[in-house]
């Protein structure tokens, strides 16, 4: 293995492995400041219990999504550093704005928050959790302004003599479409994450009989939640595969395994890229003019297939493709079982489905796995290109970071990671099963 | 303003940010380095870890924004330093991760190993970075070897004196600094014991800045700044002062001698910036292949923006966490501890 493939594959370890805990973080911030903001509209213990509960497997899943979130910050110049020095003037401004906006803002209030419950008026206590959710989702938005310029750079010119991308245009940058496109995508699919680990967590519970009356106030809370962000990002996602189509052609072609250009080109509800004959192994089932109307808004446009651009340039097909096609599966699926969860509740025959109670206990995983496919179809969907069309990925590595460094640091961290992961999943299984505390 | 006023502001808040890491989460590595030591039993060492539980994590936000402020200034300097400097970076990475997980899951479960396990995790978690960043600075006050190939250096090559004595005095620095929080932030013995090692802790504290402002003379060329530009030895000379203030002040106002060290510790790093101006990472090799701020910063386009960004928003974070800070201004008591309700560590 070269140093470039192991570079590659630590980002993506590290990346995903904080990536575990980002999604919850982002809706699990804003779910538990709404029981909060009920507690103080409505005076009832039962909601002051609810968001302690839920609380606690906030600041534990919190915790490491916070410290492995260095790691990022510190591989872009460790194992990145040629990446760094052509996009930092524009790169970094994000990344610097999102720690001085954002992280400051949800560190601080989370401190004052979970230590705070007798040292603040609960108006205040209330503010401070408010200020947490503000700040992750703001970091969430900034981080994305940077990915986005990867995806699709704007606002900038090449300095030719220095070598490196300039950034002209601040506003391009924060207002790119594809931005905030990703933002509105990422907060639905974290939100999604959050709703499902609630409704996983109440069923647990409900099934076991016992807190009935506050676990089905949180199922109740997640499951209209629910319902509006899985159908929400239905179109949102629509949306993006729309953006993408305008500005990433190679990745459309590759999410679809389109390999010839066509008009009017269809969705073929099952096929498998063979990437070696360039050619799909099967498609059955096509749905005509789909692709066209999905990526253009027109059936008849024309859209562009892989064989359309040199080998070089196309990004790994089965990969992207698969991803794709299993994230889109599994948000019908989102949207299925929050109609079902709603209608249950609603008939009041919630607790007497066992089946489906026991169906969301193992369901809690799944929106974690599309969002991670939704990631691997926007990444790897890129390549060849670390910033798309300017740079590749195979110029941004660091010149001068020896084989064995990459190997030691890979190592290290895939046994810390795997420790560390087991231990919090761990800690949030024992608190999610014993239930709130009895307030005195 | 024209390009090169930014970069000097820019060279300067670059400095700030890192001087003010190192005055907030100096107490915080300093506290986990004494824990072992002055945790006789589980109550004083949550008490320890409970006095940090409110602001450690806002306090390490200032290593993210100080590296990211160096990204989006001085890109060049980032990736290199990083790229140079990969093995202690990583390994103070590790040791940040575990020791910041270690505060969140110590009291998770009441199983004396999984406790000792976390206490281990919190002691080299809060020692290793404290002693590397200084090791790390050290190096770069005295410059990297740098030339046309690159670097030429490795983790052992660090480990010079000058490196070692530099990572000495930011250990001293920071455990004196965490004793005497430590004195303020909690009641009775355990405060009594702070207060009393914080007094012998300063003894050492004063022989190695000694040893480390000598040391400095021959090893690096951290004093033409100062030959040139005498009025800059009035940021050497309150450091000084601050530092035996802090001696005068520990037999009256604990709260004066932790103000005083935080002055010492924000003096001792902007001596070396001063010192390195205008070089962020100089080459002891040849100085065509030092970082400065004129061939690693980010355009004048850039500068501005971040510019406008950092005087917006610096102030208001600062307002927060000392809101922050004077929220919890009292001692961590045992009802705080003790509280079934309440969620400390």
């Amino acid at each position: 293995m070269d140093v470039l493939l192991l570079a590659r594959l630590q980002f993506a370890m590290t990346a995903m492995f904080h990536f575990i805990f980002v999604p919850l973080t982002l809706g699990l911030s804003v779910l538990v400041a709404i029981m909060e903001t009920m507690y103080l509209k409505t005076g009832k213990e039962e909601y002051l219990k609810m968001t302690k509960f839920w609380g606690k497997l906030f600041v534990i899943n919190f915790a490491l999504g916070v410290v492995t979130g260095i790691t990022l910050e510190f591989q872009f110049g460790m194992n990145w550093a040629e990446y760094s020095i052509y996009m930092g003037d524009i790169f970094g401004a994000p990344l610097a704005i999102e720690a001085t906006v954002a992280f400051f803002l949800e560190s601080t209030f989370l401190g004052m928050w979970i230590f705070g419950w007798k040292k603040v008026s609960k108006k205040v206590h209330l503010f401070a959790i408010w200020m947490v959710a503000l700040g992750t989702n703001m970091s969430a938005l900034w981080i994305l302004i940077a990915n986005a310029w990867m995806q699709y750079p704007v606002g900038y010119v090449i300095n030719e003599e220095l070598g490196r991308a300039e950034m002209v245009d601040f506003g391009a940058v924060v207002f790119s479409s594809y931005a905030w496109i990703k933002f509105c995508h990422q907060l639905l699919a974290g939100y999604t994450v959050a709703v499902f680990f609630i409704m996983g967590i109440s069923a647990y519970h409900l099934l076991k009989k016992q807190h009935i009356e506050l676990f089905k106030k949180s199922f109740k809370i997640a499951v209209i939640f629910a319902l509006i962000v899985t159908i929400a990002e239905f179109f949102v996602g629509d949306w993006h595969a729309y953006e993408v189509s305008k500005v990433q052609p190679t990745k459309l072609a590759a999410m679809e395994s389109l390999w010839e250009t066509s008009e009017g080109a269809p969705i073929y509800m099952v096929s498998l890229p063979d990437e070696k004959n360039e050619k799909n192994y099967f498609e059955i089932l096509p749905i005509p003019k789909l692709l066209s109307l999905l990526a253009y808004h027109n059936p008849n446009a024309e859209v562009k297939g892989l064989k359309a651009f040199d080998k070089s340039e196309r990004p790994p097909v089965l990969l992207t493709f698969l991803s794709f096609r299993i994230m889109v599966i599994l948000s019908f699926i989102f949207i299925l079982l929050a109609i079902l969860g709603y209608y249950y509740l609603k008939k009041d025959t919630l607790v007497n489905k066992t089946w489906f109670l026991k169906l969301l206990i193992y369901f809690i995983p799944v929106p974690y796995i599309a969002n991670h496919l939704g990631w691997i179809v926007a990444e790897v969907g890129r390549q060849p290109w670390i910033v798309y069309g300017l740079l590749k990925t195979s110029d941004g590595i660091s010149i001068n970071v020896a084989k064995s460094q990459v190997i030691m640091s890979f190592t290290g961290f895939l046994i810390f990671y795997g420790l560390l992961g087991i231990i919090d999943i761990y800690l949030l299984i024992k608190y999610a099963r014993k239930g709130p505390v009895e307030a005195v | 303003m024209n390009y090169e006023t930014y970069q000097i502001l820019w060279f300067g808040l670059w400095g700030l940010l890192w001087a003010v890491y190192f005055m907030l989460d100096g107490f915080d590595l300093g506290a986990g380095t004494l824990y072992p030591f002055l945790g006789k039993n589980d109550k004083d060492k949550r008490m320890i870890i409970n006095t940090l539980g409110p602001v450690w994590d806002g306090n390490e936000v200032w290593l993210v924004t100080a590296g990211g402020a160096t990204f989006a200034a001085f890109p060049t300097t980032y990736a290199l330093m990083f790229s140079y400097l990969y093995t202690p970076l990583l390994i103070i990475l590790f040791a940040l991760i575990f020791r910041g997980v270690a505060f969140e899951f110590r009291g998770k479960n009441e199983s004396k190993s999984w406790k000792a396990g976390w206490d281990v995790a919190i002691f080299l978690g809060s020692f290793t970075p404290a002693l590397l960043f200084g090791v790390a600075f050290g190096n770069i006050f005295a410059g990297l070897p740098i030339d046309a190939e690159g670097y030429h250096g490795n983790l052992f090559s660090l480990l010079n004196g000058y490196g070692i004595i530099t990572g000495l005095l930011f250990v001293i620095l920071f455990i004196t600094h965490a004793a005497l929080w430590i004195s303020i932030k909690t009641t009775g013995d355990l405060s009594e014991r702070a207060k009393n090692l914080s007094k012998k802790l300063w003894n050492f504290e004063l022989v190695i800045a000694v040893i480390f402002l000598i040391y400095t003379y021959f090893a690096t060329n951290l004093y033409n700044n100062y030959v040139g530009q005498p009025l800059w030895f009035i940021v050497p000379v309150i450091t000084v002062v601050a530092l035996l203030l802090i001696r005068v002040y520990i037999n009256k106002s604990f709260v004066f001698a932790f103000f005083a060290s935080c002055i010492t510790i924000l003096g001792v790093i902007f001596t070396g910036v001063i010192g390195l101006f205008p070089n962020l990472i100089p080459s002891s090799l040849d100085t065509a292949y030092s970082m400065t701020i004129y061939n690693t910063s980010s355009s004048h386009y850039t500068l501005k923006i971040m510019t406008v960004v950092v005087l917006l928003f610096v102030p208001i974070v600062l307002l927060y966490q000392i809101w922050n800070y004077t929220v919890f201004r009292k001692p961590v008591t045992e009802e705080d501890l003790y509280d079934p309700e309440s969620e400390a560590y």
